[in-house]
C-alpha cells in the first residue's frame, strides 16, 4: 500500500462540530406533540411493593399518563440479557420494565409519569405514594453468596446467578509443587462509568404504519433495535433505531435498559412521541456500574521465578439484574485472558457470578481485562518480593518470547502476535529505569517515599468471530459491515454498522477509504448510529470498531477498486488483465497516461451510457467482514508516585504508557485513546469508587461524592508504541479503545504499594484515598 | 435534578429586598446561586419563592479604606480572586478566592451567597474567622433594633447550615482588616478529590515583630459545624520565635481545640480530619513564615 493519509495524525473530523456546539444528541430532538417521561424510582435497596398510589399524580397539572408495573405487565416482555455463558448454569432471571411486586437496587423503576414538560413530570413524580415493605439488602458479592444472606430472586438459590469455571494444564498439580506460591484478596471496587452525555431515549410510535422509532443514546443500534423487537414485540422492520450523536459510553451505553424500552411503551399506548433523559443522579443509580469483584487469587512458581500456575475463585457483582452482556465480562472476558503476556502453563479460574442489591454491572472501559490484569500484575509484583527480585526481572523470566502468527496460551485462546520484551525494554530505556531505582534509594534515606510500577499487559478485544462468539454466548453475531457508495460528482458516502460515539472512526474510516481509493478525505462522509440507512452491523464496544469495522470499509473499497478496473479496461480499451491501479488512478500497464481516475469512474458508473455489456450501473460495494480470531494489543507501562507519609497523599509523578495497535491508521486519536484510557484506570487506583452502606444506598450518590480524574491531578501521559501487525486481518491493526485502563489501574496501584514497601505496606483496598494510606503508614487499623 | 415549583421576584434594592422577604415568607434570596441552586434541584429546599437579588448594584464590589476591605456581598469568587486592591491589602482573601471550585463556579459564586449558606467545607468561614472579618447586614429595622448591624466572623458562624441573620435580613457586605506589613496570614486545605470542599482546612493570621510572633489568629474549619479558633496554638505561638520546630510543636495543639462533635464521612474519618488539623495548621505556619519546602 501506498500510504499516505492512513498513518498521519490528521484533526478529528468530528470534532468542529461538536466543540462549537453544532452536534445533536438525543435530548436536542424535539417533535410535535411531543411528551416528556420522569421515572419514579425506587429509594430501598430491596422491598416489596404493596401498593402504588398514582391517583394524585394523575390529577397534577399538565399530567398526560401515569403508568406502573400493572401497566407494562404482560405488554413489555422482560428486558433479556444477551449474553449467556454456556456449560455455567447462568440463572436468566425475570426482569420486568417497571417493577410489580419487588425492587432490588435503588434506583429500580416503579412507575413512569408523562406529561406536557419535564418539570411537570418531575413534580409529579413526587406525588406517587408507593407502599413498600422494606427487605434486607446484600452488597457484598461474596457475602451474598453465604447462607441466610437476603435472596433476591426465587430462581436464583444463593444469590448465585452462574458459576463459571475454565481450565488450562493441570493448576493443582502445579500447586501442589510449587516452590513459591503467594496469595492475595484483591477487591475490584464497583465504579460508575460517567458518560457526559446521561442516557436520553425519544421514542415515537405510529400506528397507523405499526412503525416505531427510537433515537436513543446507543453504543450499538442494531443491537438495540433486536432488543427493542424482543421487548415490545414491534418486528424489526418496523422498528428504526437512531442513535444521533452519543456523549461517550466507556460500555454504560452498550445494554438496552429498561427506560428506553418505558418509553416505546409511552409513545405506543399514548400515540405521541414521548422523551426520557435521565439526570446526573439518576445516571449514578440507574445507569450500569463496573467491576465490582472479590477476588482471591494465588500464583505458584519456581524459586527462579518462573511461573508455573495462576488460580483465582472471583465473586463477581452483577447487581439486581443480568444487563445486556453482563455474564461474559468476569469470564470470557476475564479469564480466558489471565496469562497476560507470561509462558503460563497451568492456569484456572473459577467465577461465580453473584446477584446483590445494587445497580447492575455490565461491560466498563476495559471489562473484565483490567481485573485480570490487575491479580496477574499485583501478583507478578507479591512473587518478586517474595522471592527479593526486582520486579522488572520476574517479568522477563516469564515473558512469552516474540511471535508474528499465532501463539497458543493454556486457556486455550490463540494470541495473534507479539512482541512483549521490545515493549518492556522500549519503556525501561525511556524512563531510566535503572536511574529511578537508584534515585528512589537516594530519596528513602531522607524519608521521601518513591515508588514505581511496571505492567507488561496483553488483552483480547477486537470482539471477534462470531463462531466463538456464538460458542461463548453471546447472542448476537460479531462480524461488521461496510457500504461504499460513490456519488456522481466522485464523492463519497461509507454507511458503516459500527456506532462510534468518541472514538474517531469518522476520521480513520476516512482514512482507510483514501488510501484504498484516492479519494481526499474531504470527500468521504461516514455515515452511522441509523438501522434505517447503515448495513446491519453490531456496534462499537470491546475495541472493535477499526480491528473488524474498519477491516469491512477495506474490503468494499477492493470491491469498488476491483469494479473501476473492469470498467476502466472498457473505457481505455484494454484488457482488464492490463489494467493497473495506483493512487486513485487506473491506468494501462507501461502507459500511464492512459488512465481514467476514480471520479471519473464514479462519474460513468453513475451516468452508465458507456459500460461494459453485462456491468451493472452505479459504484458501490458492501462487505461484510467476520475476523477470523480476536486482537491481542500489548505493551508496557510506567508509572512513577510519590507518596506523603504525613497526610497519605499520592502523587502521580509520571505515566508512560508503550502500546502495540499494529499500524496506527491515526497515531493522533490513538495517542488520545491511550490518554482517556489511562485516567480512567488512574481514577480507579485513586479516586473513584461506587460506596454503598449496608442497606443498599448509594453514598456516591453525584459529583460531589464521587471523584472522577480532573486535568489538574494528572501529570502530562507520554505515550510511545512499537507496531507488530495482526496477522487476523488485511490491515494488520488491533485493538487501542481499552488498553490505557487495563493497564494503567494496576500500573498506579504498584507503583503506590512499591513507594510504602519500606513501611511495611503489602496491601490496600482501592481506591487508594489519602486516609487508607496514612493509616496503612501510621497502622490504625 | 429538576427544582420543584417556585415564583420570582426580582429586588431592585436591598430595602426591596427586605420589603419583599416580609412580603413573601418561606422566600429565599437568590445571588450567584451555587448553594442554593443544587439545593433545589436535588429537592432538599423547596422555598416557595425565591427574591434575586443577583441584579443589586449596591452589593457589589470591592473599596479600601484605610484599615478595612469592604467586600459586597454579591462579589463573586473571581472578582475577588482578581482584584489588586485585595492582593495588595489581603493577598490571603484573593488566594483563598482561587482555590475554591472551579472557574465557573469562581465566575458565578458570590461571596455572601458562600457564607449565609454556612457550609462547614466551604473556605470562606474559616478564613474570614481567622481574619476577623465583619459581617455587615440590613434589616428591616424597628423599635428594638436598628436596621444596620455588623457582627464578628466569630458570631456570624453559628453552626452547621446556620448564621447569626435573622428573619428578613440581608448581609450586605464583609469588612476584612487590612493586614500590616509585619502580619503574615495563609490558609491551606486539604480539598476533597471530589467537590474541591475543604475536608480540612486550617487560616492563620500572625503578627511578627523582631522574629518574634506577637499575636496570632488561627482558625480551623472542615472537619466542625462552624470554624474554630485554635487558642491552645495561638497561645503557644505568641512569644515564641518562629521556625519549624516551634511551629510543628504548637500546631500539634490543635487537637487540644477540636473538642465537641468532629464530623467525618466514608471518605475522611473524623479522627483523620483530626490528624490532618494539625498537618494543614502547619502547612498554612510554614508557608506564612516562609518556610515552606513546596
Amino acid at each position: 500500500m501506498t500510504s499516505r493519509i492512513f498513518g498521519s495524525g490528521i484533526r478529528r473530523r468530528e470534532d468542529p462540530r461538536l466543540i462549537t456546539g453544532q452536534a445533536t444528541y438525543t435530548d436536542d430532538i424535539k417533535l410535535q406533540h411531543m411528551a416528556y417521561a420522569a421515572i419514579k424510582r425506587s429509594p430501598h435497596a430491596h422491598a416489596r411493593i404493596r401498593s402504588v398510589d398514582t391517583s394524585a399524580a394523575l390529577s397534577a397539572p399538565g399530567v398526560v399518563a401515569v403508568y406502573t408495573g400493572a401497566d407494562t405487565d404482560g405488554v413489555l416482555n422482560p428486558i433479556p440479557c444477551a449474553w449467556v455463558v454456556p456449560d455455567s448454569d447462568v440463572k436468566t432471571v425475570p426482569h420486568p420494565a417497571i417493577a410489580k411486586d419487588v425492587v432490588r437496587y435503588v434506583g429500580d423503576a416503579v412507575a413512569v409519569v408523562v406529561a406536557e414538560s419535564r418539570y411537570q413530570a418531575e413534580d409529579a413524580i413526587d406525588l406517587i405514594n408507593v407502599d413498600y415493605e422494606t427487605l434486607p439488602a446484600v452488597v457484598n458479592p461474596e457475602a451474598a453468596m453465604q447462607d441466610g444472606a437476603p435472596q433476591l430472586h426465587e430462581d436464583a438459590p444463593n444469590n448465585q446467578a452462574f458459576h463459571w469455571v475454565a481450565s488450562g494444564g493441570d493448576t493443582d498439580a502445579a500447586f501442589s509443587s510449587a516452590e513459591v506460591v503467594v496469595r492475595e484478596t484483591i477487591i475490584q471496587q464497583k465504579l460508575i462509568p460517567n458518560a457526559i452525555e446521561p442516557r436520553s431515549a425519544v421514542a415515537t410510535w405510529l400506528s397507523a404504519t405499526g412503525e416505531l422509532t427510537l433515537w436513543s443514546s446507543s453504543q450499538n443500534p442494531h443491537i438495540c433495535r433486536f432488543v427493542t423487537f424482543l421487548v415490545t414485540g414491534v418486528p424489526e422492520h418496523k422498528i428504526r433505531v437512531i442513535a444521533p450523536e452519543v456523549g461517550g459510553g466507556f460500555g454504560s451505553k452498550t445494554p438496552i435498559y429498561a427506560d428506553e424500552m418505558i418509553a416505546c411503551f409511552c409513545s405506543m399506548r399514548l400515540g405521541r412521541p414521548v422523551k426520557w433523559t435521565e439526570t446526573r443522579s439518576e445516571n449514578y443509580q440507574a445507569t450500569i456500574h463496573g467491576r465490582d469483584h472479590v477476588e482471591y487469587v494465588e500464583l505458584a512458581a519456581t524459586r527462579e521465578g518462573k511461573i508455573t500456575g495462576l488460580r483465582t475463585k472471583v465473586y463477581a457483582a452483577m447487581g439486581a439484574y443480568l444487563s445486556t452482556a453482563a455474564t461474559g465480562i468476569p469470564t470470557i472476558l476475564h479469564g480466558l485472558i489471565y496469562a497476560g503476556t507470561y509462558d503460563i502453563p497451568n492456569v484456572k479460574a473459577d467465577i461465580y457470578g453473584v446477584f446483590t442489591t445494587t445497580t447492575p454491572v455490565d461491560l466498563y472501559r476495559g471489562a473484565g481485562r483490567p481485573e485480570a490484569t490487575f491479580l496477574l500484575e499485583r501478583l507478578v509484583n507479591l512473587l518478586a518480593d517474595e522471592l527479593g527480585l526486582d520486579p522488572v526481572e520476574v517479568r522477563r523470566r516469564n515473558l512469552i518470547p516474540k511471535f508474528e502468527d499465532g501463539h497458543d496460551v493454556a486457556m486455550g485462546i490463540t494470541y495473534d502476535s507479539g512482541d512483549y520484551e521490545l515493549t518492556l525494554d522500549m519503556a525501561l530505556e525511556h524512563v531510566n529505569y535503572q536511574q529511578l531505582r537508584e534515585e528512589q534509594a537516594r530519596l528513602r534515606e531522607s524519608n521521601q517515599y518513591m515508588g514505581i510500577g511496571v505492567t507488561c499487559y496483553c488483552e483480547i478485544c477486537g470482539l471477534g468471530p462470531s463462531q466463538v462468539a456464538h460458542a461463548v454466548g453471546f447472542g448476537a453475531g460479531l462480524w461488521e459491515s461496510a457500504t461504499i457508495r460513490f456519488h456522481p460528482t466522485g464523492t463519497v458516502n461509507i454507511f458503516v454498522g459500527t456506532s462510534p460515539h468518541g472514538q474517531g472512526e469518522e476520521t480513520t474510516f476516512a482514512q482507510i477509504l483514501s488510501d484504498e481509493l484516492g479519494v481526499a478525505v474531504d470527500d468521504i462522509e461516514v455515515i452511522h448510529g441509523d438501522t434505517d440507512t447503515t448495513p446491519q452491523g453490531w456496534g462499537t464496544y470491546g475495541s472493535r470498531t477499526t480491528a473488524v469495522g474498519g477491516v469491512a470499509v477495506a474490503l468494499a473499497a477492493r470491491k469498488i477498486r476491483d469494479k473501476g478496473k473492469a470498467l476502466a479496461a472498457h473505457l481505455l480499451e484494454a484488457a482488464e488483465a492490463d489494467i493497473e491501479y495506483e493512487d486513485g488512478k487506473f491506468f494501462v500497464r507501461g502507459s500511464p497516461d492512459q488512465s481514467k481516475t476514480i471520479q471519473d469512474i464514479a462519474l460513468m458508473a453513475n451516468l452508465a451510457y458507456d459500460m461494459p455489456e453485462g456491468m451493472e450501473p452505479g459504484l458501490e460495494a458492501s462487505a461484510f467482514y467476520d475476523p477470523p480470531n480476536f486482537t491481542y494489543p500489548f505493551g508496557t507501562h510506567v508509572a512513577v508516585v510519590m507518596v506523603d507519609p504525613e497526610n497519605g497523599h499520592i502523587e502521580l509523578r509520571s505515566y508512560l504508557a508503550v502500546d502495540d495497535c499494529g499500524p496506527q491508521i491515526n497515531p493522533v486519536i490513538v495517542a488520545g485513546q491511550v490518554h482517556g484510557g489511562v485516567v480512567q484506570g488512574a481514577g480507579q487506583a485513586l479516586w473513584e469508587g461506587a460506596v454503598y452502606d449496608d442497606n443498599g444506598q448509594l453514598l456516591t450518590g453525584s459529583m460531589m461524592d464521587y471523584a472522577l480524574p480532573r486535568a489538574h491531578m494528572l501529570p502530562d501521559i507520554e505515550t510511545l508504541s512499537t507496531v507488530t501487525p495482526s496477522p487476523h486481518n488485511p490491515l494488520g491493526v488491533k485493538g487501542i479503545g481499552e488498553t490505557g485502563t487495563i493497564a494503567s489501574t494496576i500500573t498506579i496501584y504498584n507503583a503506590v504499594l512499591d513507594a510504602l514497601k519500606p513501611l511495611g505496606v503489602t496491601h490496600l483496598d482501592m481506591p487508594l484515598t489519602s486516609e487508607k494510606v496514612w493509616r496503612a503508614i501510621h497502622q490504625r487499623g | 435534578m429538576y427544582a420543584a415549583e417556585f415564583d420570582y421576584h426580582k429586588a431592585s434594592s436591598v430595602a426591596e429586598a427586605i420589603q419583599m422577604l416580609g412580603q413573601y415568607p418561606d422566600a429565599k434570596l437568590l445571588a450567584g446561586g451555587h448553594s442554593l441552586l443544587p439545593m433545589l434541584k436535588m429537592r432538599l429546599a423547596n422555598p416557595t419563592a425565591l427574591i434575586d437579588i443577583g441584579g443589586i448594584s449596591e452589593l457589589k464590589g470591592i473599596t479600601v479604606n484605610d484599615g478595612t476591605v469592604t467586600i459586597g456581598a454579591l462579589t463573586t469568587h473571581q472578582e475577588i480572586a482578581a482584584s489588586q486592591d485585595i492582593q495588595n491589602a489581603c493577598m490571603v482573601v484573593a488566594e483563598a478566592a482561587e482555590g475554591i471550585g472551579d472557574p465557573q463556579v469562581r465566575n458565578r459564586g458570590t461571596i455572601g451567597g458562600n457564607v449565609v449558606h454556612s457550609d462547614p467545607a466551604s473556605d470562606w468561614p474559616t478564613v474570614l474567622t481567622a481574619l476577623n472579618a465583619r459581617f455587615v447586614i440590613q434589616g428591616p429595622g424597628g423599635i428594638t433594633h436598628r436596621a444596620t448591624r455588623t457582627v464578628n466572623a466569630s458570631d456570624f458562624f453559628k453552626g452547621l447550615f446556620e448564621t447569626d441573620l435573622k428573619e428578613n435580613e440581608v448581609l450586605t457586605a464583609i469588612e476584612v482588616p487590612r493586614l500590616n506589613s509585619n502580619q503574615l496570614a495563609e490558609y491551606a486545605k486539604m480539598a476533597h478529590p471530589a467537590s474541591f470542599y475543604a475536608v480540612v482546612g486550617a487560616s492563620v493570621v500572625i503578627t511578627v515583630e523582631n522574629d518574634r510572633c506577637t499575636a496570632a489568629s488561627i482558625a480551623v474549619g472542615g472537619m466542625v459545624p462552624n470554624p474554630i479558633r485554635a487558642s491552645s496554638v495561638e497561645s503557644a505561638l505568641v512569644g515564641q520565635q518562629l521556625n519549624a520546630e516551634s511551629v510543628r510543636a504548637a500546631a500539634d495543639l490543635v487537637a487540644n481545640d477540636l473538642s465537641g462533635s468532629l464530623m467525618g464521612d466514608f471518605y475522611a474519618s473524623a479522627d483523620y480530619r483530626k490528624a490532618m488539623a494539625a498537618v494543614e495548621t502547619r502547612h498554612a505556619l510554614m508557608h506564612a513564615i516562609g518556610l515552606a519546602h513546596h
